[in-house]
Formats: C-alpha cells, structure tokens, sequence
C-alpha cells in the first residue's frame, strides 16, 4: 500500500473542504472495493482516503411515491437490494446490484462507487441510465444535479471537478406499465467483469411501446445510452421486429475494444443479443406491473 | 436432501477402522483458524520481504542499482543473484520433477538475461511490508529489451528468438534425426516406439488424424507462496515453509547456499494447496540471503499477481493425434506427437504425457514423440497428473470421433481396446492388475449413463485417464504411549486429510481404535528422509510405512506378551483385533491381553516400544478413471453449464472414502475450469495480461455442479492395504468428456482448451458476426 | 510510517491496538492483533479468504482499511466456537470433510454463518450464490454446499 492517509468527513461540507485541500491525489473512499486496490496496486497516485460514509446523506436508502427514490451514494449494495421498496419498485437496481462482486463485495460496494470508478464496465450504471437516474453532486461552489448518462466522460473519468463528490443518486418513481431489466455477459456465473452488460427500460399505452430506453456497458469509453436503439420499437407493439431492430441499432452504437476480456466480434454480437434479452425481460416485467 | 455420509460402518467389510471415515485429528485447528500456515509464522525482529520482477519477457540485464533502495530508512538487505555462490553441478529429484541447480538459481533471481514476464531479479527485507514494496520502486534495473517467444510452435522455427545460448536438443531415443549443432529452443526430443506403426495404420479401416492445443494452466492454490527464514550466528538456517516436500527445500536450499543439509532445518507449515505447485523452491533460498545479510528472520509471501508470474504452471501444448481401427473398433495403429512449453528452461512433463497418452488402450503399433520447448513463460511445474491432461485430451477426443465414425457406442470402443493386465503399454511393459475395465463397465451401467438428454443444445461425453501414481521414497516412526496409544510420526505434510489416511492404515495393522493413533507431522530433523507429497504417493506409501511400523510393533508386543507370560514367543500371537493371545494357562483360562492393557505394562518389561521404518516401493499400482458429463451450451453466448457430472475411478481401496470422493470433486472442478474458463493470456508484448483471481478465472460454486463419484475397488496387489492413489487420475479426462459433451450439444469439435465462451461464439458466428 | 489507535470490539472482546495509517483490516487483524484466523488469498477482494463480519454485514477484510473501523464490531473465524465446543458449522465442516487444505475454510466459515444468520433454510442454488466468492480449489464445493445444507438443516431441527 502507498503512503496514504485517512480521514472521516463528518458532513457534505467537511468532505468538500477535505477535497479541495487533499488536492489530485485525494479520493473518496466510499465502499473501498475499487479505490483500496488501486492504491495498493499503485495504479494511481492517492495520498488521502476521504472516508464519505460517516455523512448521513452518503447512507440509506428512501421513497416515496411523489419524490422517487434516492439513494446516498456510498450506501452498500447489500442495504439497496434489500431494501423493500427497492425490490419492489425498481427490480432493476437489484439485477445490478445484487452480482457486483460476491456477497462480501456487495457489503461494502455502492451504487456511488461503482459511477465514480467511472469504468466502462461498471455494472450498475446502465441500469441507473435506463432508470433515468441522477447524480446529486456537492461541491465548492454548491450543489448540482448531472444526469447519469453524462456522468462517465472516458474510462476511468467523469465531471467531477475538483473538491466535488456525489452526494447521492436519484431516480423517478416509475412509470405506470413500464418495466425495465438489466443483465450482463459474464464467462463465470459470478464473479466476473462484465464483457458486455445492458439494460433495457420499456412503457407502454396499450401494447404500444410508448417510450424507451436502452443502455449498454462496456463496449464504448463510457457507458452508452442509445437512443437509435429504443426509437426502433417506439410507436409500435413489441415485436421480433422491432427488437431485431433495436439490437442491430444497438450494435452500430456499440464500439467496442478488443481486450483479454472480450473480441470486437464477441462483444458486438452480444451488445444485440442482450438489447433483445433485456427488452423482453423489461416488457415482462411491465406486463406483472399491470 | 443431502445425505450425511455413514460414519462408522466400513464400506470395506474386510476392513475395521480401514472405509470408515473419521474426523481428521487436525481438522479442529483448521476450523478455528489456528493453524498455523506459512504466512502465519510470527518471530521475535521478524523482517517482511518483498521480490522485484522483470516487466519484460525477453530482456539482458544491464545493471541493477540497489543504492537507494537500502538507503530507504526500515530496508534492512536487498538481493540479487550476485549473493549466491556459483550453483553446483546437477540437478536435484523433486520427486514429480527434478531441478537442474544452474537453472533453478537462475530461475530465483535472475542474473543476465530476464527470461519471462514476472521473472524475479531483486528482493527486499524491511521492517514492514509496506517499506518493502516501497524499496521495490526504489531498485533500478536497466533491461535491454530482446525479442520473445511465447508459443510452443513459433519457439521450435529456426527464426525464433532463442532463449539459452547453449541450448542443443538432446535426442532421448533412436531413430530421430540429429539435430544440427547450434542454439535451439527445444532442449529434448523423446520418442516410445511399439510395434510397426506405418504396418498398423494400412491394416486400419478408418483413420483419424487430429491437431490439438490446450493452454497454460495454474495450479490456483488458494495460499500464495510464503517462507520464513532465520541464518543463525552459528550458520545454522531454519526455515517455515509450506511446501509439498520440505526435504526437497532443504535438498535446494542446501544445494543452493552451499550448505550441508545438517545445517538447514525445515519446518513445514500448514499448506494452503499446492497440486504439484509447491513442490520446486521459489522464495526459500532467498528469504535465507535476506536473513544472513540483515541478521534476521525473514518472511517472504508472494501476492497473488506473483504467484501466477512467477510460479510453476502447467505447459501450453500442441499435439497432434493420429489412430486408425478396424471396422469392428479394434484398434490397429496410434501416432502421438507431443510438443510442450516448458517455460523458460528446460523441464515440462512431457514424458509424463507421453508416457500417459495411449495407456488406457491396448494398440499393437504405436509411436509417441514428445518435444521440451522453451518459451518466454515461467517455468512448468508439475500440476496434478502432470502432463497426462494435455496428452490424454486429445487421444479421448479421437477416440470419441473415431467411435461416431465407426457407428460404435464410445464406451463399447474403449472396451474393445481396454488395458488389462498382462497385456503391454507403450512403453512395453506389462500391465500389472488394473480396473481399467471395471471403470468403463461401472460408466456404462450407471444410471447416469443411461439416462434421457433433454432440452436444447444439451449434450453428454465421455473420456477416461490415465496415471501412473507415484511410490518413492517415505520414512516415519512410531511410539507406543502408556494410554494404550500410538504417535505416529510423518514426514509427508497433509495437504487433504493424509494424516487421518495415514492414522487409519497403522490403527488398522495393530487392531486398534482410530482415535488410539495419534499422528504428528514433524521437521526434518525429526524423521527420516520422505519425498514430497505429491505423485498420488502418499497415501500409498505413508500407508507401507505406517504397516511396517504396526508389523514391527505387533512382533515386540508379542514378545513383551511373552515376557510377561513366561511362554514361548511362538505361542503368541497378535490378532487383526488388537488382541494378544497366549496359551491356556494352568488353570485352563485363556491368556489375553488388549493393545491397551499391555501399553499400560510396557514400562516394567523394558519400557514402551518406539520404531521406525522407511521404504522405497515401485508398486503403486495405476490408476483410471472415466467421466460422464452433461452441460448445456447458450448459443446465442457460447457460455456453458456443466449440468450433471459423475466421476468412476478405480481407488484400489478408499482408506477414508470422504476424503477420495473430495479428491475427486476438487480434480474434476479443475478440470472443468480447464475446459472452459482457465487460461494465461499473454499480450503481443509476451507479457502476462491475467494474473489475477478476477481473470485467470477458476471456477466459483456456480460453475461446478455437484459431482457424483463411483468408487471402484480393484485393490492393488502392490499394497498391504491394496492402496492406489487417487488424487490425480481424476483431472485427466474432464477436457476430453467435456469437448464431446460440447460436440454432442452444437455438432462443433473444438481441438482447443479451454472451449471459453468467445471461442464457442466464434465457431457459432457466420464471419463478420 | 505514521501509526494510528484503533478501539474495536473483536469477537466481544473491546480491543486497542496500534496500526499502520497504511495498513489493511486483513494485515491489522493478522500482524497487529494477532489473529491469523482470516487468510490472504489475493489481497484484492476475489476469493474471500480473507472475509469477516463487519458491523453485522460480510466484507473482505482486504478491502478495507483498518483506519475505517474505529468503533466497529468485528466477528473473525476465531469468534465462532463456543468456550468449550465448536459451532454447529464447524462441527460440521469437520463431520463432512468440507475441507482439505484448509486455507479456504475460513472464509467460507464466517460467509455460511452469514448467510444462515439470514436465511436458516437456504437452497442449494442460494447457498452457492452466496459462497460465489470465496474461492476453493481443493473441494469442488461439493462437500462444502452440503455442509452448509446439512449444518442448516441440523440448526432447524435443534
Ligand atoms: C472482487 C471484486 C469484484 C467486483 N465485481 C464487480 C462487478 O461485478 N461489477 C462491477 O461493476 N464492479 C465490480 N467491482 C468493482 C467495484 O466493486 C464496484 O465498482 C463498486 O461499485 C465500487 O463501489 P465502492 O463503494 O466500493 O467504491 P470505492 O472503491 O470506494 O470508490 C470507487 C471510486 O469512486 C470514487 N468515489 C466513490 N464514491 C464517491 C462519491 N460519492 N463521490 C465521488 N467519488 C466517489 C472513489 O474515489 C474511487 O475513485 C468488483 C470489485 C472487486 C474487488
Ligand atoms: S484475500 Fe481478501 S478476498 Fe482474497
Ligand atoms: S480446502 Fe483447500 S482451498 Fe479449500
């Protein structure tokens, strides 16, 4: 491990001044399942662990019906999944959140964290995309909201300017008739990093698709939101057709790398494959929220 | 529901304590976490050390500039391969391997040229762990980069970046040509011949000839490498270790420092796994040189990265597989071409293989070549049935192919060629008495065997193996206590339960209870000289020793039994039921006395009774084995799931069944992590890309279903207890069965290991996905 | 090297030592403590040999940073026996040969007892999900699943 030091922010403001004053190699240490492996691998320089879980606005989980759910950014997968209205209302985050790591991961690891790491990859962020979800952010010079899909600016990186941080993650309540899912490709069952993740968010009037929005991970700098993908089953019932659509638009989205992990041919062939998984995972489950 | 296993009732009638399955007498400490393994050595002054690796593949070694380093305030030494004294001529037998003495301290540190990715060059003892990872970035090492090679086939071409200067092939049989006489990668070239094998081919029906590669495997221990050294003032060393052999440790770092093997003292920790791993020496002989310079104990333990650098795992292979049969499926001819990566110096299991490929079958004609490669990767080591995996996968995979061409069932095939005793191996000789047919019988009746597929894309395969099984050398002693108790004394370490296998065979020789052997697991100062455990050999020949040392002990109780009686010796005798009988005695009654009742006398008739025994026996008996396997294939993915597994092995006799059947369970899992998830990556740069647990991926619970055994007992004549080894067998057949499995599911017969999902998707995908 | 106090609770025992600002929950508990219970397998959070409780939740000990756990409770492999006899999971373990080199046995101790804190009838598909990262190389799980099973199963019958 690099020399570095800890210190517990007590409130928002304590952990914006320890930023600013912590400078570039000062972090946020939130569930640590990222940032302690990478300080003690020595990837990135980081001379300041800024532990965020102490502030009772990083932590738990809340809903209503009028304001949404928020969630504090550092609040551990575990206490999300577990969370009834959670489960209940936005199954999606569960899909996500419940296959970050093992169950020992998922102790410590947040939602927070895993957008932070900024990670093409990161498996929770689609499903925060699909969900329509926003990222509360703190920092000198006050607060301000960004959108998760403009969140990620390239692996690894994000807006986040210096002393900011996340405050806490904010997504609507759901749409009547609407459903949404999240998967992944993994070669293991678990324990893996996503070679291609995706999800999918579907409402409907009728059986008419009336709005929709598809996400996909890891076969881009950042996490994509495709909007050619889910114009192509708007408007109409959803069909073979319109998901064959969706999928091959999905496919021209994606630019993938080839890495240890995955082929340009691989990747690209399973970016359609789970467009068309989670579009038909998503209308079930809007079909059981009739 | 899950059955609990019987307890107490031997599933072996003969037998009383033998097929039962008591609780191991250490199993307690491991459960509590106080047993103490390598990395739990604690030591007055303990010094942390840390190793610096090359980050290059191929490069000379200018310069290393340890200033700054030991100028760090809390660095107490730092190393490199100018601290050892020039190596001894030879080479050392590990056991599963042997190490050659120039290359071996070559492979430690590095001196001129860094040979692989990973390739240690420097090391470090400080105060604590993290002074010592910052001396690290302190050393300065000047490389020039040189061309690499990493794949076996590119490192035989003439073109090939050479790796040993004074490299020539050593052809190994007749018949092969000379090779010319300059710089070379491939250090040898063998050759087992039988029969006329261009005769046996045009005899043949059908002839199958098929090109195969499996990838470079990790044994994947779960206990990265550790050791902890103290070279005391008087120039006694004492090493922690844990090693599969620590009388090799001492042989190596003996060898190595120039030490008599009196002055080095090994003391073996508790070890985390080491499937052939542990077995060669990586840190010992350093954290010795730390501890002479810095005047104190030393403790190395390499982190995961390091382990997969820097260890021993198994060969990437190319082979090239031809056999040819009669249309009745009578086997006529079989080609094995053989060409493994040994790593950066000579010394892959190739022989194993070759020595393996064909045995489960009876062929009158047959030639087997097998080729030691050198190639920019670390160095092999023995892993589980060392070799035999790689050879064997693609006999089974023709086998398989043959059997669909010829219109036969696959085990019907096999029986029609199966190995029986008397009959020849490649190599020549005479089976002794195996269960090959048994196995295939035991597949071919089971349920499993002959039930219904169903679903999609859903297949089932076959395959068997293979392995010879080691016996070699192993000592122990054994004392009697007044509590009607025995100590029994090990040299072997206990990586899965050998200490209660050990414990059952010598309570089973004196008749006793189980719980009346008390066995203990000492340094090398305190028994006698036993190979590693590793080669499938201990059970096999602890279980000689720990039978020697009851025979022993039953002669003196009958003597002292004698004593006591004032009879003639050969009127006692001593029964299978630890009862010593005598004659009548004057008033008619019978004269008897219980292990236990006379342990408790032996002080007033000379006192209690210690012996000791070694032995060196060649009869351990092969072992085979034969695997069912069910899987579904995700077309759309190319993922697979293994759905339903069962594993037939014939196990001479199960000493403790619980502890075969895990053997099995862990062989198997590895096998499978072989066929479809586990794999070195390497980047165009030759260096490592996955040295990690997160992607050299091993499978987790979700990965492996639970698998069935079928213990067959076709005891081993060579064996007081009719004892085979089990451990490695097992491993052999998982990629064959799961590449036919795979063939069934989606009609593709992949040559390659393992089948992960890109590779399946590749196959599925018109070009150009 | 700067040094920091740290007050935990371990096993029910209020605990005070000295760490290293540097150190990791895994090398505090080991080097610092004294409890070598916890393993290191990978340093790096994927194989669980290293897992403890944490304020009632599993985590790698690993991945966190001994700093964090000022006032935490913390329950180690070495908190799970009773005084005088082991809990029903070790026994268990033991009875059913779930462990062969025993480096992983641990890890997985302390993840089932978590698991079964939670869920006291747990199928075999939950009882894998959860133990997918602690890695065993020596088992193929199957002795260990059935341990879990069987060791719940005697729990709801006792
Ligand atoms: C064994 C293992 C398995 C894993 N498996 C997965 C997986 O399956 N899928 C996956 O997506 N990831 C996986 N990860 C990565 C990691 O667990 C996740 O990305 C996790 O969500 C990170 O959350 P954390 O709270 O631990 O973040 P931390 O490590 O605490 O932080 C991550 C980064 O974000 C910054 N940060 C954290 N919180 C904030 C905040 N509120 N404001 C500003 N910056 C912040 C930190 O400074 C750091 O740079 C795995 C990691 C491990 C060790
Ligand atoms: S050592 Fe912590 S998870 Fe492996
Ligand atoms: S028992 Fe050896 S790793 Fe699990």
């Amino acid at each position: 491990m690099q020399a570095v030091k800890y210190v517990r922010a007590a409130s928002v403001q304590d952990a914006v001044r320890l930023l600013q004053d912590g400078g570039a190699t000062a972090r946020v240490l939130a569930g640590g399942t990222d940032v302690i492996v990478q300080a003690r691998e020595r990837r990135r320089e980081i001379r300041l662990f800024v532990d965020v879980k102490h502030i009772k606005e990083l932590i738990g989980v809340s809903y209503s019906a009028r304001g949404g759910l928020t969630i504090g950014a550092a609040t551990p997968c575990y206490q999300i999944y577990g969370d009834a209205n959670v489960r209940q209302r936005y199954p999606t985050l569960v899909d996500a959140s419940s296959v970050i790591g093992g169950t020992a991961i998922q102790g410590r690891a947040s939602l927070g964290g895993n957008l932070c790491n900024s990670s093409p990859a990161g498996d929770g962020i689609p499903a925060m995309i699909v969900l329509e979800g926003v990222a509360n952010i703190a920092g000198p010079g006050g607060e301000r909201t960004v959108a998760i899909e403009q969140f990620c600016t390239g692996p690894g990186r994000n807006v986040l300017a210096a002393g900011e941080f996340v405050v806490s993650l904010h997504f609507p309540a759901p749409a009547a008739h609407s459903g949404a899912r999240w998967m992944r490709f993994i070669p293991r069952n678990e324990m893996d990093i996503a070679v291609v993740n995706a999800a999918s968010q579907l409402r409907f009037d009728g059986n008419r698709v009336s709005w929709a929005r598809i996400a996909l991970g890891a076969v881009a700098p950042t996490p994509l939101l495709v909007a050619e993908a889910a114009a192509a089953v708007v408007g109409k019932p959803l069909s073979d057709e319109t998901i064959a659509a969706a999928a091959a638009a999905a496919r021209s989205a994606a630019t993938p790398i080839a890495d240890m992990r995955g082929s340009i041919k691989q990747r690209k062939h399973l970016v359609g494959v789970f467009t068309e998984r989670t579009l038909r995972g998503a209308a079930e489950r809007a079909q059981g929220a009739q | 529901m899950v059955a609990t296993p019987e307890k107490q009732t031997p599933a072996n009638k003969q037998y009383r304590v033998i097929g039962t399955r008591p609780l191991r007498p250490d199993g307690t400490d491991k459960v509590t976490g106080r047993a103490a393994y390598g990395a739990d050595v604690k030591l007055e002054g303990l010094l942390y050390g840390q190793v610096l690796r090359s980050p290059h593949a191929h490069a000379r070694i200018k310069s290393i500039n340890t200033k700054k380093a030991e100028a760090l305030p809390g660095v107490k030494a730092v190393v490199t391969a100018q601290d050892f004294p020039p190596p001894p001529p030879g080479s050392i037998n590990l056991g599963e391997s042997t190490a050659n003495f120039q290359f071996l301290k070559d492979n430690l540190l590095a001196s001129t040229k860094a040979l692989y990715h990973g390739h240690a060059v420097a090391a470090v003892a400080a105060v604590d762990l993290h002074t010592a990872e910052d001396a690290l970035a302190l050393i300065e090492v000047q490389y020039e980069p040189l061309p690499h090679v990493v794949d076996v086939r590119e490192a035989m071409l003439d073109s090939a970046p050479v790796l040993h200067d004074s490299l020539r092939t050593q052809i190994r049989a007749a018949g092969i040509a000379p090779r010319p006489d300059r710089p070379t990668n491939v250090a040898s070239h063998m050759r087992l011949q039988k029969g006329e094998i261009e005769k046996g081919f045009a005899e043949a029906d059908v002839v199958i000839e098929r090109e195969f590669e499996t990838s470079m495997f990790h044994q994947g221990y779960i206990e990265p490498h550790t050791s902890t050294a103290y070279w005391n003032k008087d120039g006694e060393v004492s090493i922690w270790t844990s090693s599969q052999g620590p009388f090799g440790v001492r042989g190596q770092v003996a060898a190595l420092l120039q030490l008599p093997v009196s002055k080095v003292h090994v003391t073996p920790m508790e070890i985390g796994g080491g499937f052939g791993g542990k077995i060669p020496t990586y840190l010992d002989p350093i954290t010795a040189l730390l501890s002479r310079k810095s005047g104190r104990p030393v403790k190395v333990a390499m982190t995961r990265e390091a382990v997969f650098e820097g260890t021993g795992p198994t060969s990437a292979t190319f082979s090239r597989v031809k056999i040819g049969a009669k249309k009745d499926g009578t086997l006529t001819a079989a080609q094995v071409y053989l060409a493994y990566g040994a790593g950066a110096f000579p010394g892959s299991s190739v022989g194993a293989g070759a020595m393996c490929a064909l045995a489960p079958y009876v062929i009158p004609n047959t030639q087997i070549d097998g080729l030691d490669v050198v190639v920019n990767r670390p160095k092999t080591e023995a892993y589980r049935a060392p070799g035999a995996p790689a050879a064997e996968f693609g006999v089974e995979a023709v086998m398989n192919e043959l059997a669909e061409r010829l219109d036969i069932d696959p085990l019907e095939l096999r029986l029609k060629n199966i190995a029986s005793e008397g009959a020849l191996n490649a190599s020549g000789q005479p089976w002794g008495k195996i269960g090959a047919r048994e196995v295939v019988m035991a597949m071919k009746e089971h349920q499993h065997y002959n039930s219904e597929l169903q679903g999609e894309h859903v297949g089932r395969g076959v395959a068997l193996g293979f392995w010879f099984n080691g016996g070699m050398e192993s000592a122990s002693s054994a004392k009697t206590n007044d509590d009607g108790t025995v100590s029994l004394i090990l040299g072997s370490v206990d990586i899965g339960g050998s200490r209660a296998s050990l414990a059952m065979q010598l309570a089973e020789t004196l008749g006793v209870p189980y719980e009346a052997v008390k066995p203990k697991v000492v340094d090398t100062d305190s028994v006698g000289f036993t190979m590693v455990t590793g080669g499938s050999r201990t059970t096999f020949a602890g279980g000689w020793v720990a039978y020697e040392l009851g025979v022993q002990i039953r002669g003196k109780l009958v003597e002292r039994a004698a004593r006591i009686w004032e009879v003639p010796v050969d009127q006692v005798s001593y029964g299978d039921d630890g009862v010593i009988r005598g004659p009548k005695d004057a008033e008619g009654k019978e004269r008897k006395l219980a292990f236990t009742e006379i342990a408790g006398q032996l002080a007033r008739t000379g006192g209690q009774i210690a012996v000791s025994a070694s032995v060196s026996k060649n009869t351990q008996g092969a072992a085979f084995a034969g695997h069912i396997v069910d899987l579904k294939v995700d077309t759309a993915t190319g993922k697979v799931d293994v759905l339903r597994y069962t594993a037939v092995q014939d196990v001479g006799t199960a000493i403790h069944p619980s502890y075969v059947e895990g053997q099995i369970h862990g062989a198997v899992a590895q096998g499978i992590g072989m066929a479809l998830l586990e794999e070195y990556v390497y980047g165009a740069d030759g260096r490592l890309q996955n040295a990690s647990f997160l992607d050299y991926r091993m499978p987790t619970t979700l990965d492996v279903p639970m698998i069935e055994t079928v213990l067959v007992e076709v005891p081993n004549p060579g064996h007081p207890y009719g004892v085979r080894g089990v451990g490695e067998v097992p491993i052999v057949p998982p990629q064959g069965a799961i590449q036919a499995a795979v063939y069934d599911a989606i009609g593709v017969r992949f040559q390659h290991t393992p089948m992960s999902p890109r590779v399946i998707l590749d196959e599925l995908l018109p070009d150009g996905g | 090297m700067s040094h920091i106090v740290i007050n935990t609770t371990i096993n029910g025992e209020a605990t005070e030592f000295l760490a290293d600002e540097r150190d990791s929950l895994l090398e505090a508990l080991r080097e610092r403590v004294g409890l070598t219970g916890a393993k290191e397998g990978c340093n790096n959070g994927n194989c669980g040999a290293c897992a403890v409780i944490l304020d009632g939740r599993l985590v790698n000990s690993c991945c966190v940073m001994a700093a964090e756990i000022e006032g935490s409770q913390i329950t180690t492999v070495e908190g799970l026996a009773q005084r005088d006899h082991l809990s029903p999971l070790q026994q268990t373990f033991l009875e059913d040969a779930a462990l062969q080199c025993g480096i992983c046995t641990p890890g997985f101790l302390v993840a089932s007892h978590a698991l079964l804190a939670q869920n006291p009838d747990p199928t075999e598909h939950e009882v894998r999900f959860w133990l997918a990262g602690n890695l065993c190389r020596c088992t193929g799980y199957d002795k260990i699943v059935r341990a879990v099973l069987h060791t719940a199963e005697q729990m709801r019958k006792a």
